[in-house]
């Protein structure tokens, strides 16, 4: 089992998490969704799997290219 | 009288006011949130007032914190520019309740044509027809997709709150149709505090043609001509020129008088963009009315030759509209406005950060509210900067419009420049074959 690391494509805010840790998801399904810039960006793991770890909190600020979950898939 | 206004809002278009305002030999008050502080056009203001926190509703949405600080630095209106407080009808009685002049048109129109279902139907009672569309959705599975069905697809939803194409969702079949009526009702509820729905039928590749309208207390509408906006990503516009190209002088006119006839008679007053669609076949119809100014008035401005921000305040101020404009208006040349956005230029995914070389090109218009070493911030939208080029015509503007955006000198965050540029030298572009789809088509978005 790979684990994956799932990084945030823009710098933003984490508006709202949709999943939770030990959750299964679908490949492109979204884990989270952040906002930049008047902008909703959903974070989604190209590989389906089970949510290992969320990173993040609602509301926390994000850098591009930082990891906010860890999928094992 | 109106000596003094304090300006709502932050980035180029407060630049904007405030040199209006001087223009005019009015005294600007500026606004501007933490996340904004040190930004250059505050200097331009005769006072800067801190509104709040960085987000903006925290600040800049924040009606008490805006009226306060009107209150606090004693002026006699509020220009709320365009987005933010622009288009809420509440906030306005609320500036005319406090005794201010509130530089828009009266808040039952903002209210009228706020309510994007209402807005139609009322436009359609005096003969203006929009593309096929629905009432507001009701919450049933089952009702959502029958409406959806008396359209056809494919259709477009979308919040009846709230414009600028937030939260509008195109759906091609029915299996799509209530995830993304959900998707639209989440958004919609965010940023319009409004989660009412309808659908709309989704043209084939429509244009997006809109009409500058200019008004007086006195029932006197004029417009100033049209401009083609069509150039768009995520539904917002990032191209837009005056004339729109390829359509007879008649048909336009006779838009525009057909326009200004409606108005007239609803007694609409200060200046509105009538945004309309234009399908394949030539037939127009209504999309929406902005009732504040354009984003892309600089083009109107550019053909000519009037300031629209001057001519605004001066409305607001009682003037009548034979006063404000001269008779008659022409239009000369052409002109063309490109956004540069703080986004990647594939996926137009925002990028914030610092602006470690930001040198606009020199000898052309540039509106921005930016400087070297600002920061960019996650909080706002991602407008860099606005480029607005004059030529004696569209072969030439098109020209400039390039050439300035190549001389665009920008470190620190990536810029949509690089689609813009592919937009001017796209085949379709040069040959004015545009429509709503072509620079999703250009970046293969």
């Amino acid at each position: 089992m790979a684990k994956i690391k799932i990084a945030s494509e823009i710098t933003g805010a984490v508006w709202k998490i949709t999943t939770q840790v030990g959750q299964s998801i679908a490949a492109g399904e979204p884990l989270m969704i952040l906002e930049s810039m008047k902008m909703e960006i959903p974070v989604v793991s190209e590989d389906g799997g089970t949510v290992r770890e969320i990173l993040v909190k609602e509301g926390d600020a994000v850098q591009e290219g930082q990891i906010v979950a860890i999928v094992e898939g | 009288m109106l000596r003094s206004i304090l300006i709502a809002n932050r980035g180029a278009v407060a630049a904007r006011i405030i040199r209006a305002c001087r223009s005019l030999g009015i005294r600007p008050v500026a606004v501007y949130s933490e996340a904004d502080a040190g930004a250059p056009y505050l200097a331009e203001a005769d006072t800067a007032v801190a509104i709040g926190p960085a987000p903006a509703q925290a600040s800049y949405l924040n009606q008490d914190a805006v009226i306060g600080a009107a209150r606090q630095a004693g002026v006699e209106g509020i220009h709320p520019g365009y987005g933010f407080l622009s288009e809420n009808a509440a906030f306005a009685q609320r500036v005319i309740d406090a005794g201010l002049v509130f530089v828009g048109p009266s808040p039952r129109w903002i209210e009228a044509m706020g309510h994007k279902t209402r807005a139609r139907e009322l436009v359609a009672q005096h003969g203006l027809q929009s593309s096929p569309g629905s009432a507001i959705l009701a919450a049933e599975p089952s009702a959502i997709t029958e409406a959806a069905r008396a359209i056809g697809f494919p259709v477009l939803v979308k919040p009846a709150g709230g414009g600028g194409g937030i939260g509008m969702i195109a759906v091609e079949r029915e299996d799509q149709l209530l995830a993304a009526v959900e998707r639209a009702r989440s958004m919609a509820t965010r940023g319009f505090a409004n989660g009412d729905l309808y659908l709309e039928k989704r043209l084939d590749r429509p244009r997006h043609i809109e009409f500058q309208v200019v008004a007086d207390r006195d029932g006197h509408v004029r417009h100033l001509f049209e401009r083609d906006c069509s150039v768009q990503r995520r539904n917002q516009k990032v191209i837009e020129e005056a004339p729109a190209s390829g359509i007879a002088r008649t048909e336009i006119e006779a838009r525009g008088e057909r326009i200004v006839e409606v108005l007239s008679r609803l007694g609409y007053d200060n200046i509105g963009t009538v945004e309309m669609l234009m399908d394949a076949r030539g037939d127009f119809s209504f999309l929406e009315m902005n009732t504040r100014l354009q984003v892309e008035h600089g083009v109107t401005e550019e053909v000519t030759g009037l300031d629209l921000v001057a001519i605004q305040i001066r409305l607001a101020r009682g003037e009548p509209l034979a006063h404000v404009l001269p008779e008659p208006v022409r239009i000369s040349g052409h002109a063309m406005q490109a956004r540069v956005y703080a986004e990647d230029p594939k996926r137009f995914l925002p990028s914030p950060g610092t602006l470690r070389t930001f040198r606009p090109p020199a000898g052309v218009r540039v509106e921005t509210g930016y400087a070297e070493g600002g920061q960019v911030t996650p909080f706002y939208d991602p407008l860099l900067a606005k480029v607005i080029v004059h030529a004696p015509d569209r072969r030439q503007a098109l020209a400039r419009l390039d050439r300035a955006l190549a001389g665009f000198a920008i470190e620190g965050v990536k810029t949509n420049i690089p689609a813009l540029r592919a937009v001017l030298a796209s085949p379709e572009f040069v040959s004015g074959e545009i429509d709503t789809g072509l620079l999703g088509r250009i970046v293969g978005a």
